[in-house]
């Protein structure tokens, strides 16, 4: 799933380095996402997975990192969204 | 934080007096001769007003969202520009309180401000940015424990009157543009070149031109959390519950012109409703909704910042950001129509600057309404935000 996630944020995140460098929870707006970028990161997420993120799942702390959008992600397809 | 009822009232009517008899008295002159309203900014030093939302222990009137926004309102009918610069100081003030609360450097600084009545501007704009503040070019450069900050920025309100002044920044060289910080600059260390003017249409005594800012400091007065975080909890919602109270203060006193207006109509012929009459009632409607959407979002905003964590989740939340990107832009829409009803309501009195039923400060004031932060950028930001947005 993180591969998925990486080529998502590669395609939409517009990050000013190749997100190849960033660890797991590494902090994405650090690394240049803009909230204008992050919409895009989370429709292009909402079409991949086929899952409709909730909105109190939609706000900064979620699309901080790989590993919380991994980690939402896994919430909402193992039924216990 | 915010005080019993009977204290906040006190401030609200501390605030209302001086906007009567020092602002409003004022305000033809502030605008024809586009200069500062210091009368009315020293006069609410006076009554210690500025510290209006710091916390009563650092020596503040411990006010909430809903009396700034009364405050806000009262200098605004008295005077646009009093208003504009009133309520752009509390969003200063707001973010440091809400965000540098923690730091001891800010704790004193917060003291110093209520002490001394400190005005706080900001430089958030800058060449190259095409307009969107959550973006910089120019970074804050830290030497150990100190820093220098330089800036161009394309406009800073009441620049030159101001205390000290809060930059946004990259918060390093090797930053991307969108990862800003929030910088505290004092007045001894930092120098301001006027770098164009402020010749305009309206909002003509918030002295707005820009300038080229050279700062140093210590690292301290960073603040700590992401400019990004403190924009979604902090400044754009004070920014906009503000902005449109002040515009509230502009279209009741320009309503209040036309109710006049329109009573001495009737008295000249008791029995028959003059045809303005009408008008009148369209524009009052117009207010009620303008009113009620202001002091919703005002007591919503208060009601959530009370809660002991501090509302992180639903003041970051999208569906919040969409409802005060609406007030913003409904507000700013309703003062212009109401103050253009009110100009149809008395006519070429309106119309002539120097009649007690003059409209022409009220509009040119109210048009800078849709500008700042055009209305189709944050139409766009809605649109953007919709797509994800659920609302279920």
């Amino acid at each position: 799933m993180k591969d998925k996630i990486r080529e998502i944020l590669r395609q939409h995140g517009r990050l000013s380095k190749d997100v190849d460098t960033l660890p797991d929870d590494g902090d994405l707006y650090e690394a240049g996402m803009t909230s204008h970028a992050s919409v895009n990161v989370m429709l292009a997420l909402e079409g991949q997975f086929d899952i409709e993120f909730p909105d109190r799942m939609l706000k900064r702390s979620v699309f901080q990192s790989i590993a919380s959008i991994s980690a939402a992600i896994e919430e909402l397809t193992s039924g216990g969204g | 934080m915010e005080q019993g009822a009977n204290a906040a009232s006190d401030v609200i009517a501390r605030a209302r007096k001086v906007a009567r008899e020092v602002a409003a008295p004022a305000a033809a002159e502030v605008d024809r001769e586009a200069r500062f309203p210091k009368e009315a900014i020293e006069a609410q030093r006076k009554e210690r007003l500025l510290g209006a939302f710091v916390p009563t222990e650092l020596g503040g009137l411990g006010c909430g969202m809903t009396t700034l926004a009364a405050i806000c309102e009262a200098f605004g009918s008295a005077c646009g520009a009093t208003g504009l610069i009133t309520a752009m100081h509390h969003i200063q003030v707001a973010c440091i309180v809400r965000h540098g609360g923690d730091s001891p450097y800010f704790r004193k600084y917060l003291q110093e401000l209520c002490d001394k009545q400190l005005l706080i501007a900001s430089a958030t704009s800058e060449v190259g940015t095409g307009g969107d503040i959550r973006s910089s070019v120019t970074a804050v450069e830290r030497d150990g424990a100190s820093f220098v900050l330089n800036k161009d920025a394309t406009t800073i309100s009441y620049g030159e009157y101001a205390d000290d002044i809060l930059v946004t920044s990259r918060r390093a060289p090797d930053a991307p543009p969108s990862d800003q910080v929030l910088t505290l600059v004092r007045k001894a260390d930092y120098t301001l070149t006027k770098t164009t003017t402020w010749d305009t249409l309206g909002m003509r005594g918030t002295c707005s031109p820009g300038f080229r800012l050279e700062s140093k400091g210590s690292v301290d007065q960073i603040l700590p959390l992401p400019f990004g975080d403190i924009a979604s909890r902090t400044m754009v919602p004070f920014s906009h519950i503000l902005w449109a109270a002040c515009w509230l203060g502009i279209a009741t006193d320009a309503v209040s012109r036309a109710r006049h207006f329109v009573r001495t109509e009737a008295r000249k012929k008791p029995g028959t409703v003059p045809p303005t009459a009408i008008r009148l009632a369209e524009v009052i409607n117009l207010l009620q909704l303008m009113r009620n959407n202001v002091h919703d979002a005002a007591s919503e905003c208060e009601s959530l910042m009370k809660k002991a964590d501090g509302a992180t989740d639903e003041l970051l939340s999208i569906g919040f950001a969409i409802k005060i990107n609406n007030l913003k832009i409904a507000s700013s829409q309703l003062v212009q129509q109401i103050v253009q009803g009110c100009l149809g309501i008395v006519g070429i009195q309106g119309y002539k600057n120097d009649t007690r039923y003059s409209m022409g400060r009220h509009l040119r004031d109210a048009l800078s309404a849709s500008l700042m932060i055009g209305n189709d950028r944050i139409y766009a930001r809605n649109a953007s935000l919709l797509l994800v947005h659920k609302d279920d």
